[in-house]
């Protein structure tokens, strides 16, 4: 179990604890959280899921898999803390991370 | 005007399987879609992923199963209007009149959508200034290379469209090449290729930046790019082409009265009849308790939609149900002796 911190690009903060073995984008749908589109279901085939993971977080999550930056070019306004949050697994190491939504997913 | 029993908006695996259905019951459909090519997203975005979950199919590609529900409404001849789209719907007495963005009209009593998550459409820049130059001068898709014919071209991406591109446009254009990172999706042949001509000097190449601003007075003069430090560069330029892959979109189905839920659209669980009588709704853009977006769901959706639609198309006549196995009717249907 983690306690994850969604910031939507207007700054309103969603804390949710989302269950370890669970995706970040699947904390955010389950709890109706906007910002978080997830168009594919989260097979890292749309790039509708992207958040901006907080500076300091970064480099703690496990690193990206083949295919994920391949997507990322495509999403709105990627950056160097860009991640597709189906790709971020949750377990308990995470307690606490923070992410940011992008103004929008297309 | 073409006249069918239904229109069908998708040719996804949901949207063939219920053409399927049409055809065994005896009623006749069109289908349009906006892609170059029948699939949906099983050909669009994984036609190479094996699927576990088709019943009595162990495993299969999206290919694969695009295929085979191909070959099985091939016995019905049904037409396919791909690379268009269904733009407006108007209710004309019991019908439906639908028409394309290329300019086709059906007269129809019902229209399915099997609509997926909306259509495929391109990625545009997120700049605002860019969209006063769209279609005209900023691009996102090339119907006509000789316009860039010793012009000087920007391109944006890093897969094989803008890859393919810059290579090809760099013999007679000007071109610039920009990409948000170091590394290319493209085949490696074609990342070489852009290396080689980086070196060269006949293209420009910009990574780890992206679009900034689109300026010009009525035409495009230049464009800005900025780098993730906020280091800004200014490049002159005739053309930007973009390529940011394709995201999808509800587009205009939004715009027909339906009632939504988010992106999806609300339907009853008997005939998968949306909220506007003759208008029915299938597959993942459907929704209802206990949905589960699987193709056997959107199967099973066209299959109960299908009789939806008997009962507009044959108004007079009562829906008799029966077996592959044991109708001579459908077997007719089929074409089989």
């Amino acid at each position: 179990m983690a306690k994850i911190k969604y910031i939507e690009h207007n700054g309103k903060v969603h804390i949710v604890e989302v269950q370890n073995g669970l995706t970040v984008m699947e904390g955010a749908i389950q709890n109706d959280i906007p910002g978080i589109d997830a168009d594919c279901g989260g097979s890292m085939s749309c790039a509708t899921c992207h958040v901006y993971v907080k500076e300091g977080w970064y480099d703690k999550l496990p690193k990206k898999e083949m295919g994920e930056d391949d997507m990322l070019d495509q999403a709105y306004e990627p950056n160097s803390k860009s991640r597709l949050s189906c790709q971020i697994m949750v377990s308990d190491d995470l307690d606490g991370l923070s992410v940011y939504m992008p103004e929008k997913q297309v | 005007m073409i006249k069918t029993d239904a229109v069908i908006v998708g040719a996804g695996p949901t949207g063939l399987f219920c053409a399927h259905q049409l055809g065994i019951i005896g009623l006749t459909c069109e289908i349009v879609d906006n892609l170059d090519k029948i699939g949906g997203q099983c050909i669009e975005l994984y036609p190479d992923k094996p699927i576990y979950d088709i019943p009595a199919v162990p495993e299969c590609t999206g290919e694969e199963l695009t295929n085979n529900l191909i070959e099985q409404i091939k016995p019905f001849n049904f037409n396919f209007h791909l690379n268009d789209r269904v733009q407006e719907l108007t209710n004309k007495d019991d019908n439906w009149i639908v028409k394309t963005t290329s300019g086709k009209k059906f007269q129809t009593p019902n229209v399915v959508i099997a609509g997926g998550v909306g259509s495929f459409e391109p990625r545009k820049f997120p700049t605002k200034s860019a969209e006063k130059f769209d279609g005209t001068t900023v691009l996102y898709s090339i119907k006509d290379k000789t316009i860039f014919k010793d012009k000087s071209v920007a391109i944006f991406g890093g897969g094989d469209s803008a890859l393919d591109w810059a290579i090809e446009l760099s013999n007679s254009s000007k071109v610039s090449l920009i990409h948000r990172r170091d590394e290319f999706r493209g085949a490696p042949a074609s990342v070489q290729k852009i290396k080689e001509l980086s070196k060269k000097k006949i293209i420009n190449l910009f990574t780890k930046y992206s679009i900034k601003d689109v300026k010009g007075n009525g035409t495009l003069e230049e464009i800005e790019i900025k780098s993730e430090e906020g280091e800004s560069k200014t490049i002159k330029t005739d053309y930007v082409l973009g390529f940011f892959g394709l995201i999808m979109q509800l587009g205009p189905i939004a715009d027909w009265g339906l009632n939504l839920d988010k992106k999806t659209i609300p339907v009853n669980t008997e005939n998968f009849e949306t909220n506007k009588k003759g208008i029915f709704a299938i597959g993942d853009i459907c929704t209802y308790p206990g949905k589960l977006k699987l193709i056997l769901s959107g199967f099973h959706e066209g299959a109960l939609a299908a009789r939806g639609c008997f009962k507009y198309a044959r108004p007079n006549e009562k829906y008799r149900f029966e077996f592959t196995t044991a109708s001579n009717t459908i077997k007719d249907r089929l074409g089989l002796k």
